[in-house]
């Protein structure tokens, strides 16, 4: 039988407040246990919420970005569940009345086309503690520095039907939150978090499955995987006759194993009610519009830039405009010199991969846009061969020198463009070669003249020391040839 | 010394009569001497107690002294005091101790007031009788001379016996549905609970957050606007308190209260009255003709389901407010837990006394799925309601009159084995923290030798005009001056 897949998913953003979101504790990664947790965090006896307001000024500039409605009263409620790292015993959160509506976004998926996903809402709430079970001989150790870390959980609607197309739009998500500067992305910290609602149905049906829930998955690689793992799961079971259980399932990453974690039965009854310690917020034009004006160039709006001002196509446009840092670094790359599409070859190519190979970000590389700028530079006014283009970024990413002239200059790699001497050596090599002339002269197809140029271009780059421009010697050779 | 007002009390230290220190020690030895027999503390604070009072008098002599300077008071065990236990009355809170200051706390420590220690309450502020204490339940001064042990009130029942009895001049307390004015009512003392939003709840144990409002109680009326000007105003922490002009609640006391229009509401005047407590009533409405109000019937007609609606909203609110006691950070946790569902039930099944759980299961239930609308959602409805039925009412007046209590003090043990006939104790002071307006209870006579509490109730904010109401009232009678035997 043939199947659809249909995906959903629920992401927890953490939102880079500098304080919590109703505390004034930080929300600082990686501090010793317990040292970011107030008496508001560890909900001692009478402690009270106070709102923060940059949360709200984030998740509204996230709607904003999203082509949300905004929630224009925005009520807190409380989710009742026992767990050691929960210290009030509820956690605030929004039912009801979240302060992002429906939106959408739109992804481009590797065959060229693009589609649009639905965002159902995202609503505010609060991050819970963690749990330690390592390290305390059988019990478990409550670390609150993250209990009240503001959050964004943005569901979207079950618009996704392949693993290609959820992580096509977990990664664009990243990049929205990230660059628009609400969320550091980073995801080995757990400042993203992926949930995945899957659930199979018959091809072409209208009537859908049941679904499961596989949660906290924190990498993009993960989250195929996990993708890929419980659609065949599910497979497995329909084709033996079997029904799915409706429940939430643990993925373990390194195994590739799922498990069940709770079903449907065991699920809590949260008890929601609207938290009576605070008053809905009321959400004016005014202060979207205040929102709006701290919102940076987006993704979109980006990419549709770079092809119409650097004439970039698309795949290049949207590999270079979705990571904002990225973009900079290309832009400072193209302030540099006049060839964008060479500068976002060098950025795509050499530069990512070295980042890569390095497990690097932009950030974190060891030359600056406008240093490889110079370079590109360089090769686009020949003053550098390609080839010696590579020697240039090895000893600029290695740091022997801040710039690629000095590079260019202390290795020799300068080309010759002077055609009066180029000239000479062509001149000089020809005549050296009378056989190979003969048999060129004589051949009648030029595809195979063309293979035969090589023949001379060996000979030429020997007598210039390397430095000769090839295109130049390619240009004199088929006209001095051609004759 | 100790049968003075704190209006008194403060004039004399001004004075140079008595000393804070002197002072402290006269309401210290009263305490130890007699407390014995109403247990209206849980916790005497004598060392600390006796060094804010010699504080207290070198920032007089140095004449940097205010009103409360110097004064001793009390602190209702819901208001977190830094570095002093805070129980609220509860085995689950008993080796609680703070380490931050309720903003009330905070705000009366800056006046320069003495606190000699914290008062018994019902546990979490549950009761109407202070008998759900962990601490054991609180005696009132009054029926004692005839050898009866009668209840004070609850849930803030420490402080109205500790005030009747003169062990100390006045002393905060908390009303979630009739906590001041109940106990007020039943130890003739004067309690005012103020607008929701008026005083800030931070560091004040939550009952039922939507409910819950701290005020004060005193012998009079003046005291009463006393506390008040320490106790009210706008506090960041709390938000749901209100940014609003404090007025000074002093100055418009002796304001004469020709004019005031008084509303009786007609359902308060039923049949759950005793004859008796109802002539107490009238006759005090009466005096109010003679200083020129006029009266009217008035009705809250959603009054009647005002009970019903609280005992739906305040045990849900509680049953999470009050699952953060776990175990797991402060206070009670339960020996040797097998595990983590063990920690919980043991440590809950023996931190929390019986009404308390009994209010967290009934809260539990009405959120549960399935039942939600059907209480909680209903019981928001008939809430929003009573506040229009309130609404209406001081359109057409400027104050409400009412008994505070359906009858006097009752014997301890009495009610305990019926919840409901308890819970009916409180049924002319429930509405008025549904709609979230100020009221007082002023003592206004006795039947059979025990005190009668009048509930004057006032629009939203218009505390001013109820501490002038029973200023004035206190000018004409001596009820509030009456000593238990």
């Amino acid at each position: 039988m043939q199947w659809d897949i249909v995906i959903g998913l629920e992401i927890h953003v953490q939102l880079a407040t500098k304080t919590k979101i109703f505390s004034g504790s930080s929300t600082a990664f990686g501090a010793e246990p317990n040292t970011q947790a107030s008496a508001v965090d560890l909900a001692m006896p009478g402690t009270l919420p106070v709102p923060n307001e940059q949360a709200f000024r984030y998740a509204v500039m996230f709607g904003l970005a999203v082509n949300a409605e905004i929630g224009r009263r925005s009520v807190f409620d409380r989710k009742n569940y026992f767990y050691p790292d929960l210290p009030k015993g509820y956690q605030t959160t929004q039912l009801d009345h979240p302060i992002v509506g429906p939106g959408f976004v739109d992804i481009d998926l590797d065959d060229g086309s693009s589609k649009r996903v639905r965002i159902h809402h995202a609503h505010l709430e609060e991050d819970a503690g963690k749990s330690l079970h390592e390290d305390f001989d059988g019990m478990t150790g409550i670390d609150l520095n993250r209990a009240g870390t503001p959050l964004i959980e943005i569901v979207t609607e079950p618009d996704m039907t392949s693993a290609e197309e959820a992580v096509a739009f977990a990664k664009k998500l990243h990049s929205l939150v990230s660059s628009i500067g609400i969320c550091d992305g980073d995801m080995s910290q757990g400042s993203l978090r992926f949930d995945v609602n899957i659930s199979l149905k018959p091809k072409g049906s209208d009537e859908l499955g049941t679904r499961t829930e596989t949660k906290n998955l924190n990498s993009f690689r993960f989250m195929e995987q996990a993708i890929a793992h419980e659609v065949e799961r599910q497979m497995d079971i329909l084709e033996d006759g079997g029904r799915i259980i409706q429940e939430t399932r643990l993925y373990n990453g390194d195994r590739d194993e799922s498990r069940s974690m709770r079903s449907k039965e065991e699920a809590n009854d949260y008890r929601y009610f609207p938290c009576p310690d605070l008053l809905p917020v009321v959400i004016d034009d005014a202060f979207i519009e205040s929102a709006r004006d701290l919102l940076p160039e987006l993704p979109d709006e980006r990419k549709a830039r770079f092809k119409e001002q650097y004439g970039l196509n698309d795949y290049d446009a949207r590999l270079l405009s979705d990571d904002a840092r990225i973009a900079a670094f290309f832009e400072e790359a193209v302030g540099q010199g006049k060839d964008a599409k060479l500068a976002a070859n060098w950025v795509l190519g050499e530069f990512s991969a070295r980042l890569n190979a390095e497990d690097k970000t932009v950030l974190e590389a060891p030359i600056t846009g406008s240093q490889l700028g110079q370079l590109v530079a360089r090769i686009a006014d020949n003053t550098v061969s390609s080839s010696g283009a590579k020697k240039v970024f090895e000893a600029l990413w290695n740091g022997d020198a801040d710039n690629a002239d000095a590079i260019i200059e202390a290795q020799g790699l300068k080309q010759v463009s002077d055609t009066g001497a180029l000239e000479q050596m062509v001149d000089e090599v020809l005549a050296g070669m009378p056989d190979q002339v003969a048999q060129y002269q004589e051949e009648a197809d030029p595809k195979k003249q063309k293979k035969m140029l090589g023949g001379f271009m060996g000979p030429l780059m020997k007598a210039s020391k390397g430095q000769g421009n090839p295109k130049l010697f390619n240009e004199i050779l088929v006209r001095k040839l051609g004759g | 010394m100790h049968n003075k007002s704190v209006a008194e009390l403060s004039r004399e230290l001004e004075s140079g009569k008595i000393s804070s220190v002197e002072l402290t020690r006269e309401f210290l030895d009263r305490i130890k001497a007699e407390d014995r027999q109403y247990n209206s503390f849980i916790t005497v604070t004598e060392d600390q107690a006796l060094a804010d009072a010699k504080t207290a008098d070198e920032q007089r002599a140095a004449g940097k002294a205010s009103v409360w300077t110097g004064v001793p008071f009390a602190h209702k065990d819901i208001f977190c005091t830094n570095g002093i236990a805070t129980t609220c009355g509860s085995k689950m809170l008993a080796n609680f101790v703070p380490p931050y200051d309720a903003t009330v706390t905070a705000n009366f420590r800056a006046a320069g007031a003495v606190c000699l220690g914290k008062t018994n309450m019902d546990e979490f502020a549950m009761g109407s009788s202070n008998e759900s204490s962990f601490f054991g339940a609180v005696t009132n001064p009054w029926g004692l001379g005839n050898g009866e042990k009668r209840v004070p009130g609850g849930s803030s029942g420490g402080s109205a016996a500790a005030i009747a009895a003169r062990l100390v001049p006045a002393a905060t307390a908390t009303d979630t549905g009739g906590s001041i004015r109940q106990p007020a009512a039943l130890c003739g003392v004067t309690g005012l609970k103020p607008t929701y939003g008026r005083v800030s709840r931070y560091g004040m144990i939550a009952f039922a957050s939507s409910l819950d409002q701290g005020g004060t109680m005193a012998r009079t009326a003046e005291d009463n606007a006393l506390m008040l000007n320490v106790m009210a105003g706008f506090d960041p922490k709390d938000s749901t308190c209100v940014d609003r002009a404090v007025p000074d609640y002093t100055a418009t006391l002796d304001e004469p209260l020709k004019g005031l229009r008084i509303g009786l509401p007609k359902e308060y005047f039923s049949d759950q009255l005793s004859p008796a407590m109802e002539q107490q009533i009238r006759n005090a409405v009466k005096e109010y003709e003679k200083l020129g109000a006029t009266v009217k019937e008035v009705s809250l007609p959603n009054a009647k389901l005002a009970i019903a609606a609280y005992y739906v909203i305040a045990p849900a609110e509680a049953s999470a407010n009050l699952s953060r006691f776990d175990g797991v950070r402060y206070g009670y946790r339960c020996d040797n837990p097998k595990d983590l569902n063990d920690l919980y039930t043991r440590t809950r099944a023996e931190g929390f006394g019986g009404e308390v759980k009994r209010r967290i299961l009934v809260g539990t239930y009405a959120l549960s799925a399935g039942y939600f609308d059907a209480y909680y959602l209903k019981a928001q409805k008939v809430r929003r309601l009573i506040q229009q039925d309130f609404v209406n009412a001081f359109k057409e007046v400027d104050v409400l009159m009412s008994p505070v209590t359906p009858s006097p003090a009752f014997v301890q043990g009495e009610k305990t084995s019926d919840p409901v006939t308890m819970y009916l104790e409180d049924v002319f002071t429930i509405a008025v923290n549904l709609a979230g307006v100020p009221a007082m209870s002023v003592p206004a006579g006795f039947v059979d030798g025990l005190p009668v509490g009048l509930q004057i109730i006032g629009n939203y904010f218009e505390e001013a005009r109820l501490l002038n109401a029973a200023h004035q009232y206190q000018q004409v009678t001596d009820w509030h001056q009456k000593l238990p035997q």
